[in-house]
């Protein structure tokens, strides 16, 4: 059984949408990876996460998560628990009156035991380091802890893929800081697969691998430092370039000498420094 | 709003705290049906003595109890001057039309005693549990019937659901609040119809996001595997201990109490 969420040939269509919402998508997510999609407003970037764990089944074409087929219904529920889902609004997806019944609201729905439950809420608590807020009413937390609050409900289900749909658009930049570093240690420590669904560039360049979406087709598809390069090519859809990438370009249109890939500031300092 | 004392929980680990929640669900129901068994003042004596005991054991003062009467205070004096005035015998004073009988001075007590202590007996219940523990409790008691159609697991998530936006939607309607008042609308003044009428422009925008959040909500939720109750688990269990069998017997007490003071004086 491959390990991996595939796409094959995807359409879908929203009930009395007179457009396709998604058209034609093929892609493969890979186990272990860091994804991140990007794409303007409108582009089908939350219908194609809909679309990874069953919410949405395709109009045409398929959608299999470890060769299991999200059109079968006997296979929605093994689907959802394998690929957990963190959406925008940390205040919408929050079900309980207190942080560690949040938590275990995914187990408790999939039938695990009470004990193995209560260990696994701990486990995915100390995740996501808000062990010390169990006891407390969510509606108390900051931004930031309330989406570390919902990875942490979905963590405790054990999935192998995450998929969060811009999970930091409406936190404060030490909220979202928090969300990405966790998201980062997801990836790196526990292993888990992670697709990343963002506006922000900064994010998406900590990715191994960057998706970008225009009018529900893929358009690039590769690693941050291939998409980012084509600067004109992102702006002609209406998105934006790291700074320091946007920056790089418009020393090199000024015939200065720098590299057209830059993502980080550090990478940036690299470069300037030899011409000084 | 915030000012209602009757049924706001009141953190703590007494033994009342630390009864299960069903214990005290069936106590309180126990206590609002012997209160209708008493039929004179000295079979008060046990509920009182009850009330008063538990009020020890919760460290929750009768004071502090009574209190919470404030809001009712109008339906109280109501109830006791109906009494009073509507009630025929012997008359002990008159106001022009009206009368004051002995029997009704008698029974407006009577029944103003009754629903204090009906008043005092249920907040002792919500003052003690929290709103989630009272839940799983009314979700557990009710789930033997769920057999003949009570959706007992689904009233169960309504209530924990409110009470999860119960805050959530306070604040956003102080916030909308904020936001019409700085475009000048005006919420304090006028009379009643003028000041309902304002209060439309904060309904409009709070219903459309609550909609918009239920959505979102339910889409959360199927995410992580919700399909109602059935095989559903619970991380906390609900376990009785002696503690609960001691209120019991306590109760056993109360009930023997008052139908003696019923049947057998
Ligand atoms: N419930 C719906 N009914 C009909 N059409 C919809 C619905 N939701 C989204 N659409 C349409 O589908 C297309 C893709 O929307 P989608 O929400 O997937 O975009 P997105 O890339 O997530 O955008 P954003 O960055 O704003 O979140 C849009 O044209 C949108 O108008
Ligand atoms: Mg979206």
């Amino acid at each position: 059984m491959a390990a991996e969420i595939v796409a094959e040939g995807v359409c879908y269509q929203y009930p009395q949408a007179a457009d396709m919402a998604l058209k034609d998508i093929n892609l493969r997510i890979r186990k272990g990876e860091f994804v991140a999609i990007i794409g303007p407003n409108g582009s089908g970037k939350s219908t194609l996460a809909k679309l990874f764990n069953g919410l949405f089944v395709p109009t045409k074409g398929k959608v299999t998560v470890d060769g299991l087929d999200t059109r079968d219904r006997n296979n929605i529920w093994k689907i959802r628990q394998k690929a957990g889902m963190v959406f925008q609004n940390p205040d919408n997806q929050i079900v309980a009156t207190m942080v560690e019944e949040d938590v275990a609201f995914g187990p408790e729905n999939l039938g695990v035991p009470p004990e193995e439950i209560r260990k696994r809420v701990y486990e995915a608590l100390e995740i996501v380091e808000l062990t010390e807020f169990a006891q407390k009413p969510p509606h108390l937390l900051s931004g930031g802890q309330k989406q570390r609050v919902a990875i942490a409900g979905v963590i405790a289900m054990r999935p192998d893929y995450i998929i969060l749909d811009e999970p930091t658009a409406m936190l404060d930049p030490v909220g979202r800081k928090e969300v990405i570093n966790t998201v980062k240690r997801l990836n790196k420590e526990e292993g888990k697969t992670i697709v990343l669904i963002t506006h922000f560039m900064e994010e998406a360049v900590q990715a191994d691998r960057v998706i970008v979406m225009d009018k529900g087709r893929v358009v690039m598809m590769g690693t941050p430092r291939e998409i980012f390069s084509q600067v004109e090519e992102l702006k002609a859809i209406g998105l934006d370039v790291p700074q320091v990438t946007e920056l790089a370009h418009r020393l090199r249109r000024w015939g200065l000498k720098v590299r057209g890939d830059i993502l980080t500031i550090d990478e940036m300092v690299e470069c300037l420094c030899p011409l000084l | 709003m915030r000012e209602i004392t009757i049924g706001q929980y009141i953190p703590g680990n007494s033994a009342i705290h630390r009864l299960d929640p069903r214990t005290k669900i069936l106590i309180t129901f126990a206590f609002m049906i012997l209160l209708f068994v008493i039929d004179d003042f000295t079979g008060y004596v046990f509920p009182v003595a009850f009330i008063i005991a538990a009020s020890i054991l919760s460290g929750i003062s009768v004071r502090y109890m009574v209190r919470g009467l404030r809001p009712l205070l109008v339906i109280i004096l109501l109830t006791f001057i109906l009494n009073l005035f509507l009630i025929k015998g012997r008359v002990i004073y008159e106001i022009g039309p009206l009368s004051i009988t002995y029997e009704g001075l008698y029974q407006g007590t009577f029944m103003v005693l009754r629903l204090v202590l009906l008043i005092v007996g249920t907040s002792l219940l919500t003052l003690t549990t929290s709103p989630i523990t009272l839940t799983d409790g009314i979700e557990s008691l009710l789930k033997p019937f769920s057999k003949i159609g009570v959706p007992a697991h689904e009233l169960a998530m309504m209530m924990t659901i409110a009470l999860r936006f119960i805050p959530t939607l306070m604040e956003e309607t102080d916030k909308i609040m904020k936001a019409q008042m700085a475009r000048g609308a005006d919420f304090s003044s006028g009379n009643i119809i003028k000041r309902a009428k304002s209060v439309v422009p904060i309904l409009v925008p709070l219903f459309i996001s609550a909609f918009r959040r239920a959505d979102e909500l339910a889409m959360a939720m199927e995410s992580r595997c919700y399909r109602g109750g059935e095989n559903r688990t619970r991380m906390k269990k609900l376990q009785m201990t002696w503690e609960d069998l001691a209120a019991f017997i306590a109760t056993g007490v109360l009930a023997a109490g008052c139908l003696a003071s019923r049947f057998l004086w």
